[in-house]
Parts: C-alpha cells; sequence; structure tokens
C-alpha cells in the first residue's frame, strides 16, 4: 500500500496509460517539463516522443485531439487551467460531443481533455473557475469529476480507455491536500457510476471535487451532534447515476446539494430537478442546493474568497436546518 | 502557364492526359447538373434547411481532389456537395442526404453541410467556419504518428482567414511539419462581405507567415489547379511539411438559398461566368481535338441521367426511423 495525493494519482495513471497503449500520447501547455502543477513530471524521459508541448492555442489543443482520436490515436490533452478551456467551447459542443452521433457510431473519439478547476487558492477570477455546467449540457460528452486519488487514477484509466470524448476535471486545491493509502492494482470506479460514500439516515447530501471533502467534514462534525448524513460522491456528472442519486433521496427524504460553481444555472439544478421529478413523494423537506453566491467571479482577496467558497460550516448549517425542518 | 498555351497542347504542356481531361470535364459537368437538380428540388420544398450551392466553383474540387490518392483525407467546409462528388461519392447518397433521407451518406443526420463517407476517408463538411481546420491537423498528426504515407487535404473559405483557428492551424501544421495542404476557395466573399472589407491582408501572404510554400492560382481553370495541387501533394507527401494554395474562383449562386444577394451586381456575376471552367476545359478539349461535339453530348446524357436517377433515389430512400433517434449518442466501449 502506498500513500498517494490526489496529483500523484493522476500521475500515476498518465504513466500507466502511456505504458499501456502505444496509441496514447499527451499534449498541452508546458507538459513536456511537466506542466504549472508538475501532473506529467518525469513522464517524457519515460515516454520519449509521447509528449507534445503545444503553442497557447486552447481551441487547437482539443480540435488536434479530436482530429488525432477520430483517426485512432488516443489524445490526452491537458489544459493547463480549466478557465483557459473556454476558447475549445466550440471544439466541444460543434464537434466533439456529436462525432459518434453524427457519423452514427462509424467513428468515435477515445480522447481525454483534462483540466484543472476550483477555487480556494486565491486564483483570482482566471484562475478559480468552475466550467463542469457548460460541458453538463452537452450529450455525447462524458464529464468525470473525482474526489479521492484512487478514484482519480482509475477513473483518469476508464476515461483514456473509453471511445467516447470525456472532460477530466482535477480539483487544483486537492492536488495535494488529498491522500489516500491506494494499493498495487488499478481500483475499479467505473465512468457513469456514483458512490455512497457515507450513510446516514437524515439527509443526503450530493457533491463532488473539494466539496465532497467539506461534506464529508461536515457530516462528521453533524455526527457528534446526532445528525447522521449520506453523502455521495457523484464522481461522474454525465452520463449522471441517475439510480444512486434517487435511491438515497427516496431513503432519507431531505437532500442537500453543494457545489462550489454559482447558485444559478449551476450543476446542482440538475440533480435538484431529477429529485423533484422522480422522488418528490419521498420528500420531507424542500430541495436545498448550496452554492457560491450568483456574482461574476470568484474574488481574490482572501475574506471574499472565503466567502465566495461554500466549506464544511456552511454545509454544516445547511444541513442542521434541513434536518430540523 | 497562359490559357493559349493550355490550348496547344494540352497533353504535352500540362502534364494532363486527355483521358484524365474528360474526367475532369465529366466530374465539373456532374456537379454543375447536381447542384442545378438541388436548387430546384430546394425550391420544389425536397429539400429543406440551408443550402449553399457550389456552381462556379468547380475546378477547384475537381482539379485538388483527383491529385489525392485513396489512402488520402479530406476535411471540408459546409459547401461541400462539389468535393464529395469529386472524391467519388456517390450521387445518390449524396442526393439523399440533402434530402435527409435514411440512405444519405450521413443516414440524414447531417444533410446538406455536413457530408460523411469514411470508406472514402472523406471525413466531414463542417458548417463552423475554420473550426475543422485543427481536426485536419490532428488527423495529419495522426498519419504522422501511425507513419502512414498520407496527406490531408483541408479545405476552406476565405472567410475562415479572419478567424483565430486559421492563425492556430496554419502555426501548428508548420511547427510539427505535418502533411497537410490546405486549400483556399477564395470566392472573394464571406456571405454578403467582400473580402477587402473583412480581411486587412493577403491570404497567401499569411501563409507564407507561417514559412510555408504558398501560390495564388486561377481556381476557374481546372488544369492549373491540377497541377498546383501535385506540387502540393508532392510536397506534403515528401515530409516537407504544410503547402497552401489560395484559389480565386467565384460562386453563381447566392451564398445560400435565402440570400437577397444585394452585396454584388448581375454585371459583375456575368463577367465571372465568362471564365467559367466547364466552358474553358471544354473548349482546350475542342480546340486540341481531345473532346467533340458527339462526344461532348454524350457527357450532357450521361450526367443528365446521373443526376436524374439520383434524385429518383433519394425520392425512394425512407425517412430515417424515429426509433433510431438514440442511437449512438455514445460509443460503447469495445467497438
Amino acid at each position: 500500500m502506498a500513500v498517494m495525493t490526489v496529483l500523484e494519482a493522476v500521475r500515476t495513471a498518465l504513466g500507466e496509460a502511456l505504458d499501456a497503449d502505444a496509441r496514447t500520447f499527451i499534449l498541452g501547455e508546458d507538459v513536456e517539463t511537466g506542466g504549472v502543477f508538475r501532473a506529467t513530471e518525469g513522464l517524457k524521459a519515460r515516454f520519449p516522443g509521447r509528449l507534445i508541448d503545444t503553442p497557447l492555442a486552447e481551441s487547437s489543443i482539443v480540435g488536434v485531439s479530436i482530429g488525432a482520436a477520430h483517426y485512432g490515436m488516443r489524445p490526452i490533452a491537458e489544459i493547463q487551467f480549466a478557465d483557459f478551456i473556454h476558447s475549445a467551447f466550440d471544439q466541444f459542443v460543434s464537434e466533439a460531443s456529436r462525432w459518434s452521433y453524427r457519423t452514427r457510431g462509424e467513428s468515435s473519439l477515445p480522447m481525454v481533455v483534462r483540466t484543472p478547476w476550483g477555487g480556494g487558492v486565491h486564483g483570482g477570477q482566471h484562475h478559480s473557475q468552475s466550467i463542469e455546467a457548460y460541458y453538463t449540457h452537452l450529450p455525447g460528452l462524458k464529464v468525470v469529476a473525482p474526489s479521492f486519488p484512487a478514484d482519480y487514477r482509475s477513473l483518469l484509466r476508464a476515461s483514456v480507455d473509453d471511445p467516447n470524448p470525456v472532460l477530466f476535471l482535477e480539483h487544483k486545491r486537492t492536488y495535494r491536500l488529498i491522500r489516500q493509502e491506494i494499493d498495487g492494482a488499478a481500483a475499479e470506479t467505473v465512468i457513469g457510476r456514483s458512490r455512497v460514500t457515507r450513510r446516514g439516515g437524515d439527509l443526503t447530501i450530493y457533491a463532488y471535487g473539494l466539496m465532497l471533502h467539506e461534506s464529508l467534514a461536515a457530516a462528521e462534525s453533524l455526527s457528534a451532534e446526532g445528525i447522521e448524513c449520506t453523502v455521495v460522491d457523484l464522481l461522474t456528472l454525465l452520463p449522471l447515476d441517475v439510480e444512486t442519486i434517487l435511491e438515497t433521496a427516496r431513503n432519507t427524504g431531505k437532500v442537500l446539494i453543494v457545489h462550489e460553481d454559482t447558485l444559478t444555472g449551476g450543476f446542482g439544478g440538475e440533480i435538484a430537478a431529477l429529485i423533484a421529478e422522480h422522488a418528490f413523494e419521498y420528500l420531507d423537506a424542500p430541495v436545498r442546493r448550496l452554492a457560491a453566491p450568483d456574482i461574476p467571479a470568484m474574488p481574490y482577496a482572501h475574506a471574499m474568497e472565503a466567502f465566495f467558497m461554500p466549506d464544511r460550516d456552511k454545509i454544516a448549517t445547511a444541513a442542521r436546518e434541513l434536518a430540523a425542518y | 502557364m497562359s490559357a493559349s498555351a493550355t490550348r496547344q497542347r494540352p497533353a504535352a504542356a500540362n502534364g494532363v492526359t486527355p483521358e484524365q481531361m474528360e474526367t475532369f470535364l465529366h466530374q465539373m459537368m456532374l456537379i454543375r447538373r447536381f447542384e442545378e437538380k438541388a436548387g430546384e428540388m430546394y425550391t420544389k420544398g425536397k429539400i429543406h434547411g440551408f443550402l449553399h450551392l457550389y456552381t462556379g466553383q468547380e475546378a477547384c474540387a475537381v482539379g485538388s481532389i483527383n491529385v489525392l490518392e485513396e489512402r488520402d483525407h479530406i476535411f471540408t467546409h459546409y459547401r461541400d456537395h462539389g468535393h464529395a462528388l469529386a472524391r467519388g461519392l456517390d450521387p445518390n447518397r449524396v442526393m439523399a442526404e440533402l434530402y435527409g433521407k435514411a440512405d444519405g451518406v450521413s443516414g440524414g443526420r447531417g444533410g446538406s453541410m455536413h457530408l460523411y463517407d469514411v470508406s472514402k476517408n472523406f471525413h466531414g463538411g463542417y458548417a463552423i467556419v475554420a473550426g475543422h481546420l485543427p481536426l485536419a491537423v490532428g488527423m495529419a498528426l495522426a498519419t504522422e504518428m501511425r507513419r502512414e504515407d498520407a496527406v490531408t487535404m483541408c479545405i476552406f473559405g476565405d472567410g475562415s482567414v479572419a478567424e483565430g483557428e486559421f492563425h492556430e492551424s496554419l502555426n501548428l501544421a508548420a511547427l510539427w511539419k505535418t502533411p497537410v495542404v490546405f486549400f483556399c476557395e477564395n470566392n472573394l466573399y464571406g456571405m454578403g462581405v467582400p473580402l477587402k472589407e473583412s480581411l486587412s491582408a493577403n491570404i497567401a501572404t499569411l501563409a507564407k507567415a507561417y514559412k510555408m510554400p504558398a501560390a495564388t492560382i486561377n481556381g476557374m481553370d481546372v488544369i492549373e489547379v491540377y497541377r498546383e495541387m501535385k506540387k502540393a501533394v508532392a510536397h506534403a507527401r515528401k515530409g516537407g511539411g504544410p503547402y497552401f494554395i489560395e484559389a480565386m474562383t467565384y460562386r453563381y449562386r447566392a451564398h445560400s438559398m435565402s440570400d437577397p444577394e444585394l452585396y454584388r451586381s448581375k454585371s459583375e456575376i456575368a463577367e465571372y461566368r465568362k471564365r467559367d471552367a466547364i466552358e474553358r476545359l471544354k473548349k482546350a478539349m475542342l480546340d486540341s481535338g481531345a473532346l467533340d461535339e458527339t462526344r461532348y453530348r454524350e457527357l450532357e446524357a450521361q450526367v443528365e441521367r446521373e443526376v436524374d436517377e439520383a434524385v429518383e433515389f433519394a425520392e425512394r430512400s425512407p425517412q430515417p426511423a424515429l426509433s433510431t433517434l438514440y442511437d449512438k449518442v455514445y460509443v460503447e466501449a469495445g467497438q
């Protein structure tokens, strides 16, 4: 058993993927020298010619990956910060997500775009964004957002092996923060399945990324007060594990959806709508969402960033209110 | 090369055999008639949406695509019927796609702007202007990684040149020396805006700035297009990296069927029609004895039959079954 950080799990999975399949290669800005967060550190020496530094041209990093994946390669693209991915949005929307559909499955895109997302690092407005809500609106794309190192490893491997395009979201605050013991074999987490990380009868909290860890911390402290929470690690945002979401909602009758993206139009709205549509009769309280306030950008100043980000205290407060309803 | 030299000694002077010239003539006539018929069927309500006709530009597709080998690849823009036919896609299935029928080359999911036939290495028409340029570079990168002796042709219009992905793609292709032939069909208008009002640079000069060979040619002379494309493909195939062709051409019809054409005069269109590529090749072949009026009439009749058959095929083809609507949103693993 080895203890790995999120970052080490990502790096391990990348090495394993390059080792397992000669068609895989990595492209992106600064990837040859290890990248901003060091996710690709050491890989160039181990896999000569399999890492390609690109210019700052995000749209074409994704576009080139599409062309190469269409012709039998397995590109793993890195977009240095999720905030930079927007110029490539068109390639996701107009090409990648509909590739299989347009070609009636005659062609597929076994490609992964990895990108560090999320706040809590004093990155300010262009290095802190949550981008998932834009991409979960694209049938044909898969969007994966793990929380624990073992899942980062297994889901990144699964993403590389998947014949469909995958947007793989890595929460940058957790890169070196979250550690976990990982055994020798790759874990078996499957794309499209969420996990009940903790079981409790009073309410269910749904979260992903850093917020999953904050939710678990909140659940721990609430347990001492006698409030028992189920916590669901969503893991894959698209396609969504509707079954697990509805089952846990029905079991606890009260639900709290947490994300650090802003509230309006955020991904939580989709989970709320699913529960309202399909588990309404099981609910004992209104569906509750806890998200960042609807302001245009995460501010840089420490106190303002802290106000923007949901955290364990805010989650515990919301959960207490919900439990008392 | 001057036009008069072409007329005097076609086979010897331009490296094109009389048989090839007849192929070019037939393909251009087929595209012309196919497009006229498509326009007719649009006005009859058989074809819907946005239809962009290629008449006037036939020499670009025919002169260039005939240089490619089967193993080479094509990405193109949304005015793509001519490219598909020049590549040898079945006219019946192309027309069926325009009709939105099940036997269409994209099963009715694509329509006019999204023709696709992977068996012909025809990777699609794309209607996000310049969005397919990085895809073509990625394709060429893949053929290099797979050590395949293939060239990727990427066709786009002058309107693409102002888009960011044009510059990103030329830069990447030149940096990585990928075997791409960038083929710009400059028909002088980005929909209704004259190029001179939307671009502050010369297109071929921009390509040269990215350190690749670039030529501006007469895109209404199929022989000239063919000769330049031969150079381009040879350059890319021998590892020389990308090559850029700007083919000056003109579309006879409006941008699409819904364009009232307020931005250009009838006299301008008439002027360009005098330079018609089909008439030019026909005259050269008649003058050189590579063609006579009887054979020309035979070709006309053949093209008429082919287009009529395409329409009949499209009419007969069933609508795509609604039960297939959800098919292939994702590809299953192991497929």
